[in-house]
Formats: structure tokens, C-alpha cells, sequence
């Protein structure tokens, strides 16, 4: 279970990575849910990886599962779901606005404007 | 006292939440409100500065859960220094904003106090994963205030501000489980106990966490090589937005003090200091390419920006060598370069708003109104800036230069501060010069529409340049009360036995 957990964090991270280092915001998005999934079963692994053990300590328990990053997970979650929800619509608004779907506001193939802006 | 220390987070909170579901049609409340809530913020972190300069840490433990299991706030010297830095800053912003501005797009009260709120609950709180909580409310409202007005050039930095610093979450979240797994506390006082007895074998995998998150700091305090994100936003985000942006690089500096001053400092063994090799170096760097920024720069927003993240490079240079006295020099320096980057952003919109279609684009135009009067602004604030004498800039380099007098890279430090520093007044000086004299000599007048006085804008930016004569005048005792905040940080034993208990110092190294 350790490989196949420790595996699947590092796919995911590595197509995150990839996607997120591509010029156009929707691969980029897609990188970050991507990254974000990862980061999210990596903290879930931080508690140990334990199959059916309660999460609370009562009596009689001796072997339990850690609870807290469980509850950090759900914190993770719920802020990348809403930063997904948010970055969508910004790289929606962005191409209605600007005309185009490149992370630097530019077509790709066209020469950078950093020479006479800013 | 100890139910105030959760005020500064609570009152904006409410007061967001107010304005955006009791008052969002109607704009004069909206600025009563939240200058109202602005001004008591000033009163209360006032009073809670007061408090924390005569007495020793105190704690907040939220819904009275004992620490390390539940969630703690703590009020040292350095967290009330930094909330009453906040709450006087955002003065200045919302009654900037509050003539003008705050009518371009929507709700922006209710985001500028969400952002209070996450700036103030990162600089209180006292455990690792609730600094990335406020991490996230500060910068969720951030996005949306840095997308205040749109454009198509504001969306276009504003997407790569948010990617950015979604990557960065993602980076803090691994740091936070790495150190997790290895601890199996997230508080920070008990972080420092539990850093020196982590088994050799997993020394290497708190390093690496600890380092992790040396690095999200660092994208957050704009260090290189993770700086490049700031021009383009700050430079195109709305005036009053960027001058608030300044303690949000604040932020990540005071994280680095924080973090690698307590749970990382002189008691951790091995990991002592662990992160002093990287930033010196790095604040080196970021000095040279800030200032070499401004010097080319051809936007007025640009020039501003890179001195913002030259004045991190100063500011991390005094932390990086962590030394009691090197701390209080940065300290220092640090309410300074908040209120010379405000000042100056606020001035460069009176300037540009008056400009019409030459915007901030840095060649010469015919006169605009007020021109006298905003140039002796720009020139005080670039006085400021550049840290020339007589105003606190100079004050805050000369502490930095005496600090670093016994260090290693002296004269690294030395001459990289001083050539800087002219690079800077170059900088500015050939800014100024377009903008004023230049300008003044051409025929014709600009004219634009609005108020030839707006009164609220120009008190806001004068209070900005008044807070930098006043850190001049008052640099004395500012400076002892400044001694007293890295003595503290110095002493943990004052801060883990306010979080944990008596006689909890002791376990370190059990």
C-alpha cells in the first residue's frame, strides 16, 4: 500500500508540475487541481498509513489512526475547491477580457511585449 | 487583557460580513463602516501594544481548548507591533480609497476587511497550520482586491498572482505535513520542544519540511529567486490595494522571524539557525536586482515596485544575520519601508490620476494640477525610499550597516547597501526630474475631470509620509521598544511557558 500511495503522489505531481509549467491557463488549472490532489492525499499520508483503526483514542484502544491530518485535509480541500472555483472563472473573465487564453495575456508565436511595456 | 488578543481578528471579520450582506447598496455606509471599524482597530491594537510592552507573552486559547490540542493565539511584542502596524496602515488605505477608488468595482470594503483580518490573524496566531489558514484568507482577498476595477492588464498579473501563490499553498501544505510527520505538533511552542527530540533518522525529513517552508516565506516576502511575481503586481493592482500589498510582503518576513527565531533558533541543536545560510545570500541578491530594477524602470508603478523588493532585500539582509541587534535594525527598518512603499503608491495614483492619457508611463507632459505640491510629496517619499538623511530610511540603513559590522560578509553587506542606495536615489531622481521638471517646462496643461483637491486622498498620503517623520522623531524609544522585541524573540523560554505552561522550557533537549 506504501508504494502504491507514494507512487500515486508522485504521478500526480509530476503531471501537475508539467501542466502547470504549460503557457495557457487551461492546462494550468488543470495543474493545480492536480497538484492539489496530490498535496492532499501526501498530508493524509503524513498521519501513517493504518487500514481499520478508529481515529479517536477510548478505552480498550490501543492502535487508533491519527485524526489530525484527516482534519487538515478536509481544511486543504475545502480551500482548493473554492481557489479552483475562483481561478476558473478569473482564466474565463481573462480571455473574454484580453482576447486570448495565454497565461501572458499574448498569442502563442508572437513576440513578448516586455521589450515595450513595462 | 487576554480576550482582546482575538479582537483584531474577530472585529474585521464581522465587519466584512456586515458590509457585504446589511450595507452592499449603498456606498456611504459601506465607508462609515468600515472606516469606523478601521479606527477602532487602531484603538484596539494600540491598547494591546501598550499591554504587550509591559508584560511578557500572553495567550489566547480559542474556545479554551488547552494548547497543543487546540488552537492558540499568542500577543508577544513583535505580534502587537505588527497588528498596530496593520491597523494604521489600513487607515490610510480606506480613507484613500474611500473618495474614490472603493466605486470602480464591488464590495471592495468587505474584502479590505477580510484581508485585515487575514494579515492580522497571520501575525497572531500561534500554530503553523493556522498561519496557512490566514495565508489563505489574506489571500483570497488579495485576489479579489488586486482584480478591484479589472482591465485587461490588471487580469493578466492578476492570474499569475493567483497561480503563483496557489503553487505556493500547495509547497506549504507539503512543509506543514513533512515537519507533522516528524514533531507530531503543528504548535509552534511545542514545535520548539519537540524539534530537539526528533530521532537522527528523521532529521533530514524535518530539514527538508523546514526548508519547504522557508521557501513559501520567501515567495510571500518577494525574496529571489521567487520574487517575480511583485512587479507585475504590484504595479498594476489599484494605488490603494498596492500600498496595502506592503505589509502583505511583511508578512512573509515576519513569518521567517517567527518560525526560524522560535522553533528553529538557538535551542533547536542541530537545526540551529537553520535558516540564516540561505537568506543572506538571497537578500544580497534581491537588493542589487530591485534597485537595478528601478533604475530601469519607464513606469512610474514599476519603479515602485522594485524599490518595494529592494527594501526586502534590505529588510532580510538585518534578519538574515540574526543577531539581537541586526533584528531590532530590520525591525525598524521594516515599519519604515511599510510606510515609504504605501506613501509612494498613493502619491504616484494622485500623480497619475492627474496625468489623463499619459498614465504612469515615465516621459515628459505638459503640467498637471498641483504639480508643486505632488512633486514635494514624491520628493519626500523618495527621501524615504531611498533612505537618505534626515528621514527614517537613513536611520534604519545606519542600524543595518552598524549590525552587521561583526559579520562575516561585512563587506559584502556594506557595499551592496551603499551602492544600492545610490542606485536607488538615481533612480528616483531621474523619475522625478521627468515627471516635474521636465514636465513643468513643456507648454500646455492637462486637464482632467474631478475634484481639483480631493481632500481624503491627500490626507491619506501625507499621514503615510507624516508616519515617516514621526519613526524619524520618534526613532529613540521606537528603537528601545524594538530592543525589547529581539530580546524576546531571543528568549523563547518567555513564549513557550506563556503557551505551555510553567516549567515547559525545561523539556527541551529531554
Amino acid at each position: 500500500m506504501e508504494f502504491l500511495v507514494a507512487s500515486s503522489i508522485g504521478l500526480l505531481t509530476t503531471c501537475g508540475t508539467y501542466l502547470l509549467l504549460r503557457g495557457r491557463t487551461f492546462p494550468a488549472v488543470i495543474g493545480l487541481a492536480l497538484l492539489s490532489y496530490a498535496v492532499n492525499v501526501f498530508l493524509f499520508a503524513m498521519g501513517r498509513l493504518t487500514i481499520n483503526m478508529p481515529p479517536i483514542l477510548r478505552d480498550g484502544v490501543t492502535e487508533y489512526t491519527d485524526p489530525l491530518p484527516q482534519a487538515l485535509v478536509l481544511t486543504a480541500i475545502v480551500i482548493s475547491f473554492g481557489m479552483t472555483a475562483l481561478i476558473v472563472v478569473l482564466a474565463i473573465r481573462a480571455y473574454l477580457e484580453i482576447g486570448n487564453d495565454h497565461v501572458d495575456g499574448r498569442p502563442v508565436g508572437e513576440p513578448s511585449e516586455a521589450g515595450d511595456k513595462n | 487583557m487576554g480576550d482582546w488578543i482575538v479582537v483584531p481578528i474577530v472585529l474585521p471579520a464581522v465587519m466584512a460580513a456586515l458590509i457585504v450582506l446589511a450595507v452592499r447598496h449603498d456606498i456611504i455606509l459601506q465607508r462609515v463602516f468600515s472606516i469606523t471599524a478601521t479606527v477602532a482597530l487602531v484603538a484596539v491594537t494600540l491598547s494591546l501594544l501598550i499591554f504587550a510592552s509591559g508584560n511578557g507573552p500572553e495567550m489566547y486559547a480559542l474556545s479554551d481548548w488547552p494548547a497543543p490540542f487546540g488552537i492558540v493565539l499568542v500577543l508577544d511584542r513583535l505580534s502587537a507591533m505588527m497588528v498596530f502596524l496593520t491597523s494604521l496602515l489600513g487607515l490610510g488605505v480606506v480613507l484613500f480609497a474611500s473618495s474614490e477608488w472603493d466605486q470602480r468595482g464591488k464590495h471592495f470594503h468587505a474584502l479590505f476587511q477580510f484581508q485585515l483580518m487575514g494579515v492580522n490573524g497571520a501575525f497572531l496566531t500561534g500554530d503553523v497550520f493556522n498561519l496557512f489558514v490566514f495565508f489563505e484568507v489574506l489571500l483570497i482577498a488579495s485576489y479579489g482586491l488586486m482584480l478591484h476595477g479589472a482591465g485587461a492588464d490588471r487580469l493578466k498579473a492578476g492570474m499569475q498572482y493567483v497561480v503563483i501563490n496557489l503553487t505556493g499553498s500547495s509547497l506549504f501544505l507539503i512543509g506543514v505535513g513533512m515537519i507533522y510527520s516528524v514533531t507530531g505538533t503543528l504548535n509552534m511552542a511545542d514545535l520548539a520542544i519537540q524539534v530537539t527530540k526528533v530521532a537522527s533518522g528523521d532529521a533530514a525529513l524535518l530539514r527538508a519540511g523546514a526548508l519547504i517552508l522557508l521557501l513559501v516565506f520567501c515567495v510571500k516576502a518577494a525574496l529571489v529567486p521567487v520574487h517575480f511575481w511583485l512587479p507585475g503586481t504590484y504595479a498594476n493592482a489599484p494605488a490603494p490595494v498596492a500600498a496595502l500589498f506592503a505589509i502583505m510582503t511583511k508578512v512573509g518576513a515576519y513569518s521567517v522571524l517567527r518560525v526560524y527565531s522560535l522553533a528553529f533558533g538557538d535551542t533547536a541543536g542541530d537545526m540551529a539557525w537553520l535558516a540564516a545560510p540561505y537568506i543572506l545570500p538571497a537578500a544580497l541578491i534581491t537588493l542589487v536586482l530591485g534597485m537595478t530594477g528601478v533604475l530601469a524602470a519607464k513606469r512610474l508603478n514599476s519603479l515602485i515596485a522594485f524599490s518595494v523588493i529592494g527594501s526586502m532585500g534590505t529588510l532580510l539582509i538585518a534578519f538574515g544575520l540574526f543577531t539581537p541587534e541586526s533584528i531590532s535594525a530590520g525591525l525598524y527598518y521594516l515599519l519604515h519601508s511599510t510606510f515609504s512603499a504605501a506613501a509612494l503608491f498613493l502619491i504616484a495614483d494622485l500623480v497619475v490620476s492627474r496625468r489623463g492619457q499619459y498614465g504612469d508611463s515615465l516621459n515628459t507632459a505638459p503640467k498637471f494640477h498641483q504639480l508643486g505640491f505632488l512633486a514635494v510629496l514624491f520628493f519626500i517619499g523618495a527621501i524615504g525610499m531611498a533612505g537618505m538623511p534626515p528621514l527614517s530610511g537613513f536611520i534604519g540603513k545606519l542600524q543595518i550597516l552598524d549590525a552587521a559590522r561583526d559579520s562575516d560578509a561585512m563587506v559584502w553587506i556594506w557595499s551592496i547597501i551603499l551602492v544600492t542606495s545610490l542606485m536607488c536615489i538615481v533612480g528616483f531622481g531621474r523619475a522625478g526630474s521627468v515627471l516635474f521638471w521636465k514636465s513643468a517646462s513643456v507648454d500646455g496643461e492637462i486637464t482632467v475631470e474631478g475634484a481639483q483637491w480631493p481632500v481624503l486622498p491627500i490626507v491619506a498620503a501625507c499621514s503615510m509620509l507624516a508616519a515617516l517623520i514621526a519613526l524619524t522623531i520618534f526613532a529613540g524609544p521606537i528603537s528601545d521598544y524594538l530592543q525589547g522585541v529581539s530580546a524576546q524573540l531571543f528568549d523563547t523560554s518567555q513564549y513557550i511557558e506563556a503557551v505551555l505552561g510553567e516549567n515547559a522550557f525545561a523539556q527541551i533537549g529531554q
